[in-house]
């Protein structure tokens, strides 16, 4: 379970998150949605104990995300913007560092690694340098990456950014697997039908605040629209930066 | 294994597939290392050797009014190439080097040689020129030579012992020996091995930190359970390993290529046997985590993997100033002088290479300082990776 309690963050001058509170339950995957530019990134980025909020407080689990970063990190995968992974080393290489980071022995690491390359079908890549990866091979080898050490919560950054329909269809399907195992989803994301068809529930972000949350049907209702993107211009005012 | 044994292993797998960092760590410093120092001192070498040997050559103004003096200066292998010049003439050849020394006899110098009265010549030549001027003393001296000949047979005619007029002798004694000849020569080797090792973990240094931020790779490394600090001190240690094999490759390497220079034909001798390089490379190592810590340091202020490098190729240079300093104020080494990490190192490679003894006591100031120095960069580099905008 993740939990915010008012977390801010201004970059400069600028204030890119203004009190934001949220709750993302065990069993259930709830949306960041947002426009480009709405504090998602940033907002994500404190969750994961990367950033110190200027104020609010956030836990994962139980652990307080600045008191106790070390083992809010234990308990949480992060599959941030952009996958970055290290070209020269392999995906399994990859994903071996984190487990060896995460303090995972030997045999538990190898037999871990072995169940994700099969569990999201990188057998075909797996043994090779992660320098000619294709989008949809970085992802999932960045994914692997989050879930190596078996986290209970799981982040993901606009994890559907630069991947073909093929490759959104089996995050989607990923991510509900991970929900029905019993863990905690996060995911952001400009995207409304990705956020429509998947989440349990969402929180709509609009210039660093959650300016709306719900179940999808729930702020349908709530502003009287029939589409989640109607609901969605509503709710955050203009079109602008809408994916 | 420690997360810090962690990073390590890590960054030196992943770097030895990166052809750029091997490179750089492995075949740059040990390959054109030697071959730049073999290069120079070939050179130097040739020239020494060149300029004893080059004939002198002297254009005489009217030389039927000393056919002696110039058959004395043929017989000391002094090619003499008569000319009619006028003084305006002969002053324009010189500065023109067409002939870069001219010796003009006067008219009356047979006469008042005869009458043993001081008998003027004059040498034209261009100060301002380095090997005319040299030319030009050799030239005098052995003009110098026939007039005391001269002077001894005018004594010896009238019953005087020539030996009369030498009351003094002063006789030159070199306790040089080719070793510490060759140290001046040899002194670039220390410049060589400083910047050899510094290259070698160079490459690393810029991709641990500015290279995983560009490939955003460090943010999800920093949602691992680690702190900061040891990801970092395992980067530096990375880079510290890669500068000490690129150090041991290049002494090794010099050590060889220095056996193909005759350095011993010319007086000089290298003191380069496998337990000076061994010396070397210990005495030198302790200064390579000083140096990672300080690219770290550096590249960690840098955004980009380019603005590292462009900061790092100035910074790479720092450890060689106060080597330069050194060298200009010409200072000896001392205790005090031996904390300055990378000077500590200068002298204590210059003295091995000398075959002098070490002094214990400068390599244990050389040693701990260096390492201090280390330590010190280190915890800086761990404090910068605290700071949130290393994100970007």
């Amino acid at each position: 379970m993740i939990s915010a309690q008012g977390l801010a963050k201004a970059f400069g001058g600028v204030q890119a998150v203004r009190g934001v509170t949220l709750r993302a339950e065990d069993g259930a995957i709830t949306g960041l949605l947002g426009p480009n530019g709405a504090g998602k990134s940033t907002t994500l980025r404190m969750l994961c104990t990367v950033l110190r909020p200027d104020a609010g407080e956030a836990w994962i689990d139980a652990a307080h995300t600045v008191r106790d970063a070390l083992d809010a990190r234990r308990q949480l995968g992060m599959l941030t913007h952009d996958s970055g992974l290290y070209p020269h080393l392999t995906a399994r290489e990859n994903i071996l560092y984190f487990a060896e980071l995460h303090g995972m022995a030997r045999a538990a690491r190898e037999r871990r690694a072995d169940e994700l390359i099969e569990w999201l079908e990188m057998g075909a890549f797996a043994g090779r340098r992660a320098k000619g990866y294709s989008q949809g091979q970085r992802i999932k080898t960045a994914l692997a990456r989050a879930l190596v050490h078996s986290p209970r919560n799981v982040l993901l950054d606009e994890p559907t950014n630069g991947l073909d329909v093929m490759a959104v269809r089996n995050l989607r399907v990923l991510l509900a697997r991970l929900r029905d195992a019993g863990h905690c989803v996060l995911f952001s994301s400009h995207v409304m039908q990705e956020v429509s068809g998947l989440c349990d529930v969402v929180f709509v972000l609009a210039r660093g605040e959650v300016v709306a949350h719900g179940t999808p049907d729930a702020l349908r209702a709530a502003t009287g629209c029939a589409s989640l993107e109607d609901a969605f211009v509503k709710l955050i005012g203009t079109d602008e930066g809408l994916g | 294994m420690g997360a810090v044994g962690i990073v390590w292993r890590k960054e030196v797998r992943e770097n030895l597939r990166d052809r750029r960092t091997l490179v750089s760590a492995l075949l740059f410093g040990p390959l054109f290392g030697p071959l730049i120092l073999a290069a120079a001192l070939q050179f130097l070498v040739q020239r020494t050797a060149d300029e004893a040997d080059q004939r002198l050559e002297i254009a005489v103004r009217h030389v039927e009014r000393a056919p002696n003096l110039v058959a004395w200066l043929e017989a000391r292998n002094v090619i003499v190439t008569p000319v009619e010049l006028d003084d305006e003439a002969t002053r324009r050849a010189v500065r023109e080097r067409s002939h870069p020394l001219v010796l003009s006899i006067p008219a009356d110098f047979a006469e008042r040689l005869a009458a043993a009265r001081p008998a003027s010549l004059q040498l034209y030549s261009d100060a301002a020129g380095g090997r005319a001027d040299r030319n030009a003393a050799r030239t005098r001296m052995l003009i110098a030579q026939y007039g005391a000949s001269i002077g001894r047979l005018r004594l010896l005619a009238r019953g005087v012992d020539p030996l009369l007029t030498a009351p003094l002798a002063v006789q030159d004694i070199d306790v040089s020996t080719p070793q510490s000849r060759s140290v001046t020569v040899l002194g670039m080797l220390s410049y060589l091995l400083l910047l050899a090792m510094i290259l070698g973990g160079l490459y690393l240094a810029i991709d641990a930190t500015a290279g995983e931020r560009e490939r955003h790779s460090l943010e999800p490394l920093l949602t691992t359970p680690v702190p900061r600090a040891r990801l970092i001190y395992g980067k530096i240690l990375a880079a510290t390993t890669f500068m000490i094999v690129s150090l041991t490759l290049t002494a090794i390497a010099c050590a060889l290529a220095l056996r193909f220079v005759a350095l011993e034909n010319f007086g000089m001798s290298a003191h380069l046997d496998a337990s000076v390089v061994l010396k070397i490379i210990l005495v030198t190592a302790p200064l390579a985590p000083a140096a990672a810590g300080l690219m770290t340091v550096v590249a960690s202020f840098t955004r980009s993997y380019r603005e590292a490098q462009t900061w790092l190729g100035v910074v790479m240079l720092v450890p060689t100033l106060p080597i330069a300093f050194v060298g200009l104020a010409e200072l000896q080494p001392s205790l005090a002088l031996s904390a300055v990490p990378s000077l500590g190192q200068h002298f204590l490679i210059t003295s091995l290479l000398r075959g002098a003894a070490l002094e214990p006591a400068h390599v244990l100031v050389s040693v701990l300082a260096s390492l201090a120095l280390g330590a010190v960069l280190a915890w800086i580099a761990g404090r910068l990776y605290r700071r949130e905008s290393l994100l970007g």
